[in-house]
């Protein structure tokens, strides 16, 4: 990017902020997915905000001044959407489950985002053997199934059960164990590649510190394919926290509302022909993950020219000329491929993130 | 070279099994605390040797684990390895055929993808793809069952076997576990047609979840190899897409499947617990569920371990098959 700063014009305001930037790009069907993942998306915030507002009863609420809800009865007037074995309202449920969705989400991407990057930062650019002992330790986590990891870190967390935020802190630190190597990963190659570099080289000269140069001028370097990982980790956090709930490592019914602990109770309902208590807490699980994870596929496919509409590919030949040539050649091009990198081009072909 | 990181993988995984586990506090007080009085429960713990420092208690665990024992359950007293012989047979089926499905969608779908990119065709199948990952296994397992094995009657609701069909095939001499072999060597028909029946769901669920990222895997792929020189050239022979497309891109867009296999099996095995549960089909995930109900975590443990070693190896063989197709991979 430095290498660019005399010939490139400044980029505007709305083409550096991550999404607005990509919506301007896009056109035809992938400015769809992109706008149907945001909408999808945008729906999924907007009702774990005001939940409260929103759903007709309490998550744990049992009965209303008219008596007891009763127990699995179907859709009427009073309860849309029925109600589950437990005499929930499963509309009401359903809405508050959005709450601790993006609870988990939240807390999750954070923290294994500021684990990852830092250890990514630190390992990269210090490299020698803790660089490898980490490679090799995220790599072998990386190759574990995240579910299985997910419930040996709920045990040791919570021993299984789990109050509101006892419940939500545990899922999103089973699932944060999970991501850190991702990010690791990307930060730790972008590291790499970024350390070659001659403004890194010049700070070096200057008598930066070392912390001074990770945290300065190669962090803000390195960030560019984080939003990106973020979506695609937000919707995995939301399937892992499913299946936690599903296999009994929920949430208790009465300190939050779970889609996957509803579902987990929606078994055997179905067996006997009740679809309501499962449909509804499954549709929003998929609904929500669908959203995030279009928006996440469209920013990536914007961030590849090969995979951008060809019109647009035309029009900016000059980048595409120099990633796509030689495939995956950008990472070890000179100055001429930084260009190229511009856009985002930390994933190869297969659109898998590059290991260096 | 690269080959030889198994061994630290394994290593890792197990040692971070243990560590997270007996983190937490001895497993007999998990299991049976509140259960027991204190002085019973303190003799139990002592028994089994949960009262030494950790160390000690890990090199032993290790060196166990380096003959094989993966360690015996609190709650019904058998050892994991048992366990493993009993259900992981029914895992291993589940698991082949799920890819089968997976395959038999992912592959030809990939191929219209990538012929109509950017077309509607190919945004229907993306969605389709993303479909696929967002639904959570156990939603789709129920949805099927509702809508298959509820309303339509048409297949099993849950189970690898019926009763009758289970009792024949326990009386053959040499049992293999895998049932569908089992049903063959009955020799009855109705046998076989009563296994695949109750392994259609099943794989269906879990297949979908893989069959999107096969689906995905083939069309980016093909749609990179049509744009490099050797297509080019074809096309200027005047070959037409169609054809380029399923002879010219389709194989060299099949060798990344073979390199992605390696991490779909995890995906596949932390999958299977969530559609065995859902379909009380027997397997190793099974299992693992019901450990987790009683909170016998030796045998979570146990078993977590054990699919680690399971998962490592797999990515090995993977890795060196993928080194055989590909001249390109080379370690």
């Amino acid at each position: 990017m430095a290498a660019d700063t005399v010939t490139a014009p400044k980029r505007l305001l709305r083409d550096r902020i991550p999404v607005v930037h990509q919506l301007r790009q896009s056109m035809g069907l992938q400015r769809g997915m992109l706008v149907a993942g945001l909408v999808l998306t945008g729906i999924f915030v907007f009702i774990a905000v005001f939940a409260p507002i929103i759903a007709p009863y309490g998550f744990a609420q049992l009965r209303d001044a008219d008596g007891p809800f009763g127990s699995q009865q179907p859709p009427s007037g009073a309860h849309p959407f029925g109600t589950t074995v437990g005499g929930y309202d499963v509309l009401s449920r359903t809405i508050w489950g959005a709450q601790t969705a993006i609870l988990v989400i939240v807390i999750a991407v954070i923290l294994s985002i500021f684990a990852g990057v830092i250890l990514g930062l630190i390992s990269g650019y210090l490299g020698g053997w803790l660089d490898r002992v980490l490679v090799v330790v995220c790599d072998a986590i990386y190759a574990f199934p995240s579910l299985l990891l997910a419930i040996v870190m709920s045990i040791v967390i919570s021993k299984g059960q789990s109050n509101l935020w006892g419940g939500v802190f545990a899922a999103a630190i089973s699932i944060t164990v999970v991501f850190i190597p991702q990010y690791f990963r990307v930060i730790r190659a972008e590291t790499v590649r970024i350390k070659a570099e001659a403004f890194v080289e010049s700070a070096k000269v200057l008598g930066a510190s070392s912390g001074r140069i990770m945290f300065r001028h190669v962090l803000r370097n390195a960030t560019r394919t984080l939003p990106l990982i973020f979506t695609l980790n937000s919707s995995e956090a939301i399937l892992t926290l499913a299946g936690l709930g599903f296999l009994g490592f929920g949430i208790e019914p009465t300190a939050a509302a779970e889609w996957g602990y509803d579902l987990n109770k929606a078994l055997s309902d179905v067996s006997s022909g009740i679809w309501w208590t499962a449909l509804f807490p499954g549709l929003a699980i998929v609904l929500v993950v669908l959203g995030i994870t279009l928006v996440g596929e469209s920013l990536n496919d914007l961030a590849d020219p090969r995979l951008r509409g060809r019109r647009r590919v035309a029009q900016s030949a000059g980048e595409v000329a120099e990633t796509s040539v030689v495939p995956g050649g950008t990472l070890t091009a000179g100055p001429g491929g930084l260009r190229g990198l511009e856009d985002g081009e930390s994933f190869d072909e297969h659109g898998i993130e590059v290991k260096s | 070279m690269r080959a030889l990181l198994i061994i630290p993988t394994v290593f890792i995984l197990v040692t971070l099994v243990f560590v997270l586990m007996r983190s937490t506090g001895d497993p007999i007080t998990a299991a049976l605390g509140g259960r027991l009085p204190a002085d019973q429960l303190q003799e139990r713990i002592a028994e089994a040797g949960y009262d030494r420092p950790l160390i000690v208690q890990y090199l032993e665990y290790l060196g166990q684990i380096f003959s094989g024992n993966f360690g015996t359950t609190i709650t019904d007293n058998r050892q994991v390895t048992e366990i493993l012989l009993t259900y992981g047979t029914a895992t291993l089926e589940l698991v082949f055929y799920s890819l089968i499905v997976a395959f038999v969608i992912g592959i030809p779908l990939g191929l219209v993808a990538a012929y109509f990119r950017d077309k509607g065709q190919d945004a229907v199948l993306r969605v389709f793809a993303i479909l696929c990952y967002a639904t959570p296994v156990f939603f789709a397992g129920l949805l099927l069952k509702l809508v298959f094995a509820v309303w339509l009657k048409a297949l099993p609701v849950a189970g690898r076997a019926s009763t009758g069909a289970q009792i024949q095939m326990e009386v053959l001499p040499n049992e293999t576990g895998i049932y569908t072999i089992d049903a063959i060597m009955t020799g009855d028909p109705a046998v076989l047609g009563d296994v695949l029946a109750h392994a259609v769901l099943p794989a269906i669920a879990l297949g979908l979840l893989t069959a999107g990222v096969f689906l995905r895997l083939v069309r980016t792929n093909v749609i990179g190899t049509l744009s490099t020189d050797y297509v080019d050239a074809a096309r200027s022979r005047g070959v037409s897409e169609l054809r380029l497309v399923r002879k010219h891109a389709y194989r060299p867009a099949l060798i990344p499947i073979i390199t992605v296999i390696g991490l779909q099996i995890a995906l596949l095995l932390g999958g299977a617990v969530l559609t065995e549960t859902t379909f009380e089909w027997k397997g190793l995930g099974f299992q693992l569920s019901e450990y987790l109900q009683a909170r016998d975590f030796v045998a979570v443990q146990g078993i977590v371990a054990l699919l680690a070693v399971i998962v490592a190896v797999t990515n090995f063989v993977v890795d060196i098959i993928a080194a055989l197709i590909d001249p390109r991979v080379r370690y």
